[in-house]
């Protein structure tokens, strides 16, 4: 909360804010002393939370419109793009939201990795946003379902299938997943359950992600800790929300282009097939913001190591706060950092492009390679970096290299420094 | 030391957690049993399927259990083939004569042991079928021969009634 007391001007207020604070909390939120060097990389937590609304509202929209039955939710879907009056404009922007979605989270997520955020004091922080992003997978699986075409049918008996992994209990597990002894009307009406659950659980973890950021306050390009207020701080109100605003519209034009122009691009043709249990389609993929997963899940021969590889790859990111040793947070200053964050960028790409390829020849021993770098990135590189890794100094504060007295954050910048340093 | 005296009060204690963790059990209970297949899922349990049109080498699906059955009549030549095969050879090893009563007919679950996908007939190195998914090659017995699934592909339960109607579960 804010360092100084807040008192309402009018009696009224007085009189509320004694008996619920709530105008304390909305002072809090304006005046929150916010590091003045955040550049657009940090306004993906604004875009992604009008994501989640956005998803929120259209969802609650288009469940009156869905039935969740295996006999008419195809049907229902199609209504919904032809006689609902602005249900095909509606589903669009959920279909392609849950897209733009994804793509904000990766950018928030590797804007973390970049500049160090998950480092302490921000473990929670990290692990509420990893839980986030679990869940965020797990709404979007079974958001995917709900059409009932066939990528929803074989992707839902492909991702259900890989309990099945677990030895003993696997097989009963998937059964009770299924309702049944396959995918049919049982899981549908439960996946649509839970996937009208899930986002207002997103949502109470927002609200944790937001008010575990306000007690160390927000990271900032150069890492360092700032002392609040300051003169390396701007209030939050106006400064942030007004770049936060023009970014969301920047955002917004992407979303639009999307859902106006090319709105099936990011789907798959066969899901406009209703879902047939006896045919699988002859190429299954699952949406592209799964694709790295998939490729490591594919990359490897067995079974349950495959599947084991797959959530490793998640969870491992949990772990990271303390698998990173390096006490710089911003890769500003860390030299050989900055090279293998972005090998690992390169990796996460490779990953999912090998994962919407066929799981044979050159593409299987790309993503055998890609998924073992994965791994070495996070369980070797990082923790033997912090040790060996010379990184450059750090300034003392935000203004310091501004208004000269030290040229640090200049030097970082500057690699003919570097290869002396070397 | 003296040794701690046990109360009435200790007692009551753990008396009242005990049944209230059995309360506990017996309310969340029906909460998660209420997502397993339910009477009228099992009570389809099983399917009568006429064979008499399918002429060999051929293979007709049906659905049983909402999966699909492949029920496959094998050549000589198929025959020959799946039984020549050495039980070294195999991941999952299974001989033809155990998957298949009557070696002719062929019945099994066509649900690939990996992920569950559909295989596709007459496909993959091995003559058999290949599952599209993640590409696993079983042979002209259903067995596992290359690719990611851990065991061959399930018979289920089922019998001749007559010559021409296999009763599958």
């Amino acid at each position: 909360m804010s360092d100084h007391e807040y008192t309402p001007k009018s009696n009224f207020g007085k009189w509320f804010n004694d008996r619920l604070p709530l105008l304390t909390l909305a002072n809090h939120l304006t005046d929150y002393p916010t590091p003045k060097n955040l550049n657009y990389w940090w306004t993906f937590g604004g875009i992604l939370t009008f994501c989640l609304v956005t998803q929120i509202v259209t969802g609650l929209v288009l469940a009156m419109h869905y039935i969740a039955h295996a006999d008419m939710a195809f049907d229902s879907v199609e209504h919904i793009m032809r006689d609902v009056n602005y249900g095909w404009l509606i589903r669009y922007i959920h279909a392609n939201g849950a897209s733009m979605f994804f793509l904000a989270v990766y950018i928030h997520i590797f804007r973390s990795l970049f500049y160090g955020s998950y480092k302490a004091p921000r473990e929670i922080i990290w692990i509420i946003g990893i839980v986030i992003y679990l869940l965020m997978m797990a709404a979007a699986f079974m958001g995917y379902v709900l059409p009932w075409g066939q990528m929803s049918f074989w992707g839902a008996t492909v991702i259900t299938n890989l309990f099945s992994a677990i030895p003993l209990v696997g097989e009963g597990i998937v059964t009770w997943l299924w309702g049944g002894y396959s995918v049919d009307n049982p899981t549908l009406t439960r996946f649509f359950t839970l996937h009208y659950l899930i986002p207002f659980l997103i949502l109470g973890l927002v609200i944790l992600h937001i008010w575990a950021l306000h007690v160390p306050g927000n990271n900032n390009p150069i890492g360092i800790d700032v002392k609040k207020p300051s003169k390396d701080t701007v209030p939050f109100h106006p400064y942030i929300v007004i770049k936060d605003a023009f970014a969301l519209l920047m955002f917004m034009i992407v979303f639009a282009f999307f859902v106006f122009y090319t709105p099936n691009i990011l789907g798959h043709a066969d899901n406009y097939i209703e879902a047939n249990p006896l045919v699988t389609p002859a190429h299954i993929v699952p949406e592209w913001y799964l694709l790295p997963f998939y490729a490591i899940l594919r990359s490897v021969p067995d079974k349950l190591m495959g599947v084991i590889a797959m959530l490793s790859a998640i969870f491992i990111l949990a772990a990271l706060p303390w698998l990173d040793t390096s006490k710089i947070r911003s890769a500003v200053f860390r030299p050989l950092y900055r090279q293998f964050y972005w090998i690992l960028v390169a990796d996460v790409l490779i990953l999912g492009y090998v994962g919407a390829m066929p799981a044979e020849g050159l593409y299987l021993l790309i993503a055998r390679v890609a998924t073992a770098y994965y791994f070495l990135h996070f369980l070797v590189i990082l923790p033997i970096l912090g040790f060996k890794e010379r990184t450059l100094p750090v300034p003392l504060s935000i203004t310091e290299p501004v208004l000269g007295g030290s040229s640090n954050l200049a030097a970082a910048r500057d690699d003919s420094r570097l290869e002396k340093l070397k | 030391m003296t040794k701690k005296k046990t109360e009435r009060r200790d007692f009551l204690f753990t008396a009242t957690a005990a049944v209230g963790a059995v309360g506990v059990g017996a309310t969340v209970w029906p909460m998660i049993d209420q997502m397993n297949p339910d009477a009228s899922v099992k009570a389809l349990a099983s399917t009568e399927v006429d064979v008499s049109s399918v002429n060999p080498g051929k293979t007709i699906t049906v659905l049983w259990r909402g999966k699909p059955v492949f029920i496959r009549r094998r050549t000589q030549d198929e025959i020959n083939e799946a039984k020549a095969v050495k039980l070294k050879d195999l991941k999952h090893p299974e001989k033809d004569e155990d998957r298949a009563k009557n070696p002719e007919w062929l019945v099994m679950l066509g649900v690939c042991t990996h992920l569950g996908c559909v295989p596709l007939d007459q496909k993959g190195d091995y003559n058999g079928w290949f599952c599209p998914c993640h590409g696993s090659h079983y042979d002209i017995s259903g067995r596992i021969r290359k690719g990611p699934a851990p065991t061959n592909m399930e018979i289920p339960k089922y019998e001749f009634v007559n010559a021409n109607t296999i009763k599958i579960g």
